[in-house]
């Protein structure tokens, strides 16, 4: 079996705990103290912003106008409708300044 | 008999009302499914990989989170539990839907964990909230349109990545950090987003910067958590009781 088929294996049983764990444990808690609370609110953004922020350092022009295009979408749109305009502006800025 | 067939009816009503609800969905997560799978191939993944990877971990930011951090040659205990990092989020929504599927048998309680995304909770929480019972055929009909077309759009897409020549031209290297902002965007409701955003981005740079890939994603994640943690609870907006 490949690395990749054992990476798929793993995150697919980590990814089955975290469905089925915040009903066997998360729930016979009474309270959530709100701090832990709030770092688990905090965890998606947390996570996915680290996936965008290092990109700031090798982005050129193309690059900067698609996500400064999603930036201004989201104020309106929805993720589908900031994606497709993002993606757009870059396909098109690529074109022109490779 | 008649009680029999009255009841089957109603059961499969049910479903199809799960079914029409869950088309939106199918629409909407249509272009990720193939995505995925194009960049899952641009990345390394073979077109069987790609639609394992759907139908066994079946949650689109986690496995494109996966996929990048793959093609960066990140070890592969970090991608699995960066896939455990994005996916922490379903534990609440467990912790919700369990005291509305409590009273199912075992077997289906393990299937419904299974394809509890998202849309699968907000849906599903809606209709508890207005009332009506969850019951796991409406569940099931509700669910499975969702998965099956994301399987199969998956594989779809990593078979389409395979025939593009030119993926710079068409931007595929850098859709995932447009689709990962989209994200985090979409959180911007959240307490704290803003400092916790702020926070992540400034440590994942420096320690990209300092550290090296691949830590810059643990190091500025915790930067943000351990930020909401520490900020006085009535700044978060959490734990208010009615």
């Amino acid at each position: 079996m490949s690395t990749t088929f054992w990476i798929i294996l793993a995150g697919a049983v980590a990814t089955y705990l975290t469905r089925v764990g915040g009903h066997l444990v998360i729930s016979r808690f009474e309270n959530i103290h709100p701090r832990v609370e709030a770092g688990l609110n905090a965890v998606p953004a947390a996570v996915l912003t680290t996936l965008v922020a290092p990109e700031l350092l090798h982005a050129g022009p193309a690059e900067w106008a698609a996500l400064i295009v999603t930036v201004l979408v989201s104020l309106r749109g929805g993720l589908m409708a900031m994606f497709l305009a993002g993606a757009a502006v870059l396909i098109l800025a690529r074109q022109f300044v490779g | 008999m008649a009680a029999e067939a009255i009841s089957e009816g109603r059961t499969g009503g049910d479903f199809w009302d799960g079914v029409r609800l869950s088309m939106p969905v199918v629409v909407a997560s249509a272009p990720f499914a193939i995505l995925f799978g194009t960049i899952a191939v641009d990345n390394g993944f073979s077109v069987l990989e790609a639609f394992l990877m759907s139908a066994m971990i079946y949650g689109g930011a986690s496995q494109m989170v996966g996929i990048e951090l793959f093609g960066q040659h990140v070890a592969p205990w970090l991608i699995v539990l960066s896939i455990f990092a994005v996916n922490f989020r379903h534990v609440l929504y467990s912790a919700g839907i369990g005291r509305r599927i409590a009273h199912w048998p075992v077997l289906q309680q393990a299937l419904g964990y299974f394809i509890l995304t998202d849309p699968q909770f907000a849906i599903a929480e809606a209709r508890a909230e207005s009332g009506r019972p969850v019951g796991f055929v409406w569940y099931l009909g509700l669910g499975l349109p969702v998965y099956v077309f994301w399987v199969i759009e998956s594989g779809l897409g990593a078979v389409f990545g395979k025939l593009i020549p030119d993926t710079h031209a068409l931007g595929i290297d850098f859709l995932l950090p447009i689709y990962f902002l989209g994200l985090v965007l979409g959180f911007r409701k959240r307490p704290l987003w803003a400092p916790v955003v702020a926070a992540s981005a400034v440590a994942s740079i420096i320690a990209y910067r300092t550290v090296g890939s691949p830590w810059h994603v643990s190091i500025g994640a915790v930067a943000g958590i351990v930020l909401a943690v520490i900020l006085p609870p009535h700044h978060s907006g959490v734990g208010k009781r009615p």
